[in-house]
């Protein structure tokens, strides 16, 4: 079986432009979602209380909602988790000197919903509580945008080392625009931010900067082999003889992601769905966005063959 | 021609067998069993406690699969949940004869099944984080200020006696925020008491100040001293939270620092945070009170008071050894005036001794009572759980000044450190916040089991049949690889005992998602060698050779992103960090070094090899390319 039969180096390059335009609009896009209705962060984040409890009948939600706001809690967000029996309340963190004692608050205002009505709801079973305190949520941010800014660092440093500044720029552009279009499909569709989609997030900009490597590590091999070819030409080159290899990889991890959304319940799907999108734009975004940058920048034949000179006499 | 040296393939080899090695445990499951550990620090479990076990067990007629004693617990691993609820009774019985004054915790837990000689490798099955077994998770934020002034309290204190023995006249006392001031007429008092301060207290940086026609003087804790109270703060917590959390009866829990000022709880098992809410906030401490001697010593009234009936105004204790003893109700000293208590020994007898430190206002209530009690006896207690224990009883020779008291008698080495460690644990250094609680019910913890092994079980299948289907017996090998990959990975995470979490699953399957990247890449080189028209044995070579770079390359920028979350991830985060950073150097080896020793095994020794079975091999009809 071979899928790609590709005669001639399909000439990618001719339309940098296009792409390049396309990503610009889909990047300010996401910016755009991202400053006007922002991220909708776990209580990891913001701090709070949550629980997640179990009905033997699914229970009707509105009652549960007037039972909680004749309790004093006001903002609260209860909604349904995975089943209908299932159900998730969200409490934000309040003034109260006892807001690690929430948790049982909320549970004996559900025990009471009914208790005097038509018809009564068993009390739920308890299966997580989870209190997050307001330094920790600050924490989290800001080490969360610490850990990206290392790897932004670390990336462009290996990069330059094992290439050129040219390739490490462009490469960490690429995929820092995969980021925040990420970021900008969470905002628009108010998914829950929480701690492993960060994890989610970080893992596509390694993910995908493996795959502009890859890209570009043809590319330097084309520059050293073959003479008589423009800066376009060695590029589509490259795409072109990765191509197969790039899409048989990325629909690999793709498919354990997709398991991981069918089978891995609630807790992941979060997690799945940005890696799903991280991969679908990571390949966009390696061959279509990073190789037109490297080209825009001037990457030339000259700045690979002084490097294999130098080799030659080390080695002598 | 193809072929590793002999030591590479041996490499291989070892590498395979001591992942399958320690793998292996995780496929034993557990069973039930009875832990047993001591509650009280004065108690140790030993050889002893293990064979007192053995005997209930055998007098009850129960016969224990295994029984292993560890640092801390006895564990017996028994056939049944059955066995395990009537084997918790009769050793809770026969080792706690009053129920209301334990001094084991006797819990359900599970153990590996696996055999004693996996157990004796240290082949243990991976330890599971909260989110996969249950249990509740505490983080507890320790007031560092709350520790300073709490000091700066019983310094101010102990300065107000240090005037008065220096006979310098001042003019108040007291703590200002995070200082304090001493108060003066004259700029002479001041320059005595800066001396008398400067040999006493060592920990205090003095400043000049004036304020209207008063002379003051300011101390300040140095900074290193300031650190060593925190310090010292956060480590007392810790073993106060481990007393107490004894009591509980949690099989293995976990009380660790995080950071400069956080204590991190984890009760596996434990669903009531009520109750373990109540019991982290409690605090214990030590009474000094005078013995009754006539009453004491009347055999008549402590069989009486044995009975529960004591005279009026007194209680009656058991000391250690077992003597009655009848105190006084008033309590004359309460553990909050202890500042410290260290093991050591008696300078006369050279008998082991637990050396206690009082502050100023507990100093000069113990010289009082000393001096107005010699000859008599006076007791020190130990209130543990709400109850009693008298530690000693020693009868007061002379007056005792100075704040220092020493504890001795009857007691071992051994004793003395634990009982120093106790009276240290016995009160909070510093008030402690719940900043982070979860709780995860056993259901849910089985359910993310069961849904993170699914993942990766048919996340697996699918890569594993497209390869096989479109790379033939090179997707074969390609499919051994990954699951060496997930073998040695798996071993790895049982070896390190790294907690294993349900993102730490999800980051497992992502790991084999990417892992197989590498296979793809060196699939796809060996095909485009073929192309270009190399030979079938040249073409290996040349494949894993020029995938080797770029692997290198890919891997490096990942293993970036996985240190990162590392350093800076906490909680679920750093459980996905561990196993993505590890994953990688699993999938280096096994996607380049196992896989290439499985194709040289298989085409290595041919000389006359035709073609190779990766699929099908498209020539373009051009004939530049």
């Amino acid at each position: 079986m071979e899928f790609f039969r590709i005669r001639k180096d399909i000439p990618f390059m001719r339309h940098a432009l296009v792409f390049n335009v396309i990503s610009l609009l889909t990047f300010l896009l996401a910016v755009f979602f991202l400053a006007n209705r922002g991220l909708h962060f776990s209580i990891e984040f913001t701090g709070g209380t949550l629980l997640e409890v179990n009905y033997a009948q699914a229970p009707d939600l509105e009652k549960l909602r007037k039972q909680m706001e004749m309790d004093g809690f006001t903002d609260t967000q209860i909604q349904n988790f995975g089943s209908s029996r299932d159900v998730l309340i969200r409490v934000p963190l309040s003034k109260d000197a006892e807001t690690s004692k929430v948790g049982d608050r909320v549970m004996a205002s559900l025990a009471k919903v009914g208790a005097g009505g038509t018809a009564a709801i068993a009390a739920p079973t308890l299966k997580r509580v989870e209190f997050v305190g307001p330094q920790v949520g600050k924490e989290l941010a800001s080490d969360g945008a610490m850990a990206l800014l290392l790897v932004v660092c670390g990336i462009v440093l290996y990069l330059a080392m094992r290439f050129e500044w040219r390739f490490a720029i462009s490469a960490i552009i690429a995929n820092l625009h995969d980021v925040v279009i990420i970021l900008g499909f969470f905002a628009l569709f108010q998914w829950e931010f929480s701690l492993p989609v960060l994890a989610a997030v970080l893992a596509v900009l390694g993910y995908s900067v493996n795959e502009s490597v890859v890209v570009f590590d043809r590319v330097r091999e084309t520059f050293k082999k073959k003479r008589g070819l423009t800066t376009p030409q060695v590029l589509d080159h490259a795409i072109t003889s990765t191509i197969s290899r790039t899409i048989i990889t990325h629909g690999c991890t793709q498919m354990m992601v997709t398991s991981m959304l069918i089978f891995g319940g609630p807790a992941l799907h979060y997690f799945a769905l940005a890696l799903t999108i991280g991969i679908l734009f990571g390949i966009y975004s390696s061959v279509l966005v990073a190789s037109p940058l490297v080209m825009w920048m001037g990457v030339s034949r000259e700045q690979f063959i002084q490097v294999k000179v130098e080799k030659q006499e080390a080695v002598v | 021609m193809n072929r590793y040296p002999l030591w590479k393939n041996i490499t291989v080899l070892v590498a395979v067998v001591l992942g399958l090695l320690y793998t292996l445990p995780n496929f034993f499951g557990e069973a039930p069993a009875v832990q047993v550990a001591s509650v009280k620090s004065t108690h140790k479990v030993d050889a002893k406690l293990m064979a007192q076990v053995q005997d209930a067990l055998k007098a009850a007629a129960i016969v224990p699969q295994g029984i292993v004693l560890d640092l801390n617990s006895v564990r017996v691993r028994l056939a049944d949940t059955d066995t395990q609820l009537k084997a918790r009774d009769v050793v809770e019985k026969a080792l706690n004869p009053v129920a209301a004054d334990a001094t084991y915790s006797v819990a359900l837990n599970l153990v590996s099944n696996s055999p004693n000689w996996l157990t004796g490798i240290h082949a243990l099955p991976m330890y599971l984080g909260l989110d996969l077994r249950g249990g509740v998770h505490f983080l507890l934020q320790v007031d560092m200020k709350g520790a300073l002034t709490k000091r700066l309290d019983s310094i101010s204190a102990d300065l107000r006696s240090l005037m008065r023995d220096k006979n310098i006249r001042h003019g108040g006392i007291g703590r200002e925020g995070q200082s304090v001031a001493i108060r003066f007429r004259e700029a002479d008092t001041r320059e005595k008491a800066r001396v008398a301060l400067a040999d006493n207290q060592p920990d205090l940086e003095l400043l000049d100040a004036q304020e209207g026609p008063d002379f003051k003087l300011v101390a300040t804790l140095k900074p290193a001293a300031q650190k060593r109270i925190q310090e010292f703060a956060v480590k007392q917590n810790i073993t106060t939270l481990h007393n107490r959390i004894n009591e509980l009866g949690v099989a293995e829990p976990v009380i660790q620092q995080q950071g400069a000022d956080r204590i991190v709880v984890q009760l596996p098992g434990v669903q009531d945070t009520a109750k373990a809410k109540d019991i982290l906030g409690r605090t214990a401490t030590l009474e000094v009170r005078m013995v009754d001697d006539e009453a004491s010593a009347n055999p008549g009234i402590m069989e009486q008071a044995a009975r529960g009936q004591p005279p009026p105004g007194t209680e009656y204790y058991v000391e250690r050894g077992g003597r009655g003893l009848l105190l006084k109700k008033q309590v004359v000293l309460t553990g909050e005036r202890l500042t410290d208590a260290q093991p050591g020994f008696d300078n006369q007898t050279q008998e082991a001794a637990v050396h206690l430190s009082l502050d100023s206002a507990g100093a000069r209530i113990f010289k009082d009572l000393t001096r107005d009690n010699v000859g008599k006896r006076m007791a020190i207690l130990l209130i543990e759980k709400g109850k009693g224990e008298v530690v000693t009883a020693p009868v007061i020779r002379t007056e005792i000044g100075g704040g220092r008291v020493q504890i001795s008698g009857r007691m071992s080495t051994m004793e003395a450190n634990d009982v120093a460690l106790l009276l240290r644990a016995g009160s909070l250094a510093a008030p402690m916040e719940i900043i982070e609680e979860r709780t995860i019910g056993p259901s849910l913890g089985a359910d993310n089991i069961a849904k993170g092994f699914n993942s990766t079980l048919w996340g697996f299948a699918a890569i594993a049949t497209f390869m096989m289907a479109y790379y033939l017996l090179f997707g074969v090998v390609s499919v051994v690889a990954l699951s060496a990959n997930m073998l040695l990975l798996v071993a790895l995470l049982s070896l390190l005992q790294a907690t294993l979490t349900l993102p730490g699953i999800a980051a497992i399957a992502l790991a084999l998602g990417m892992a197989i990247d590498s296979n793809v890449l060196i699939n796809e080189r060996v095909r485009e060698e073929l192309r270009n028209g190399s030979t079938p044995q040249a073409a290996i070579t040349a494949g894993y050779e020029r995938a080797w770079a770029t692997i290198l390359d890919s891997n490096v920028t990942t293993l970036i992103v996985g240190i990162a979350l590392l350093i800076f991830g906490s909680g679920p985060i750093r459980g996905f960090a561990v196993v993505h950073c590890l994953g990688i150097l699993t999938s280096l080896f096994s996607s380049v070094v196992l896989s290439r020793a499985v194709v040289n095994l298989i085409y290595g020794r041919r000389r006359k090899l035709e073609a190779l079975s990766i699929g099908q091999i498209w020539k373009p009809g051009l004939a530049t390319k």
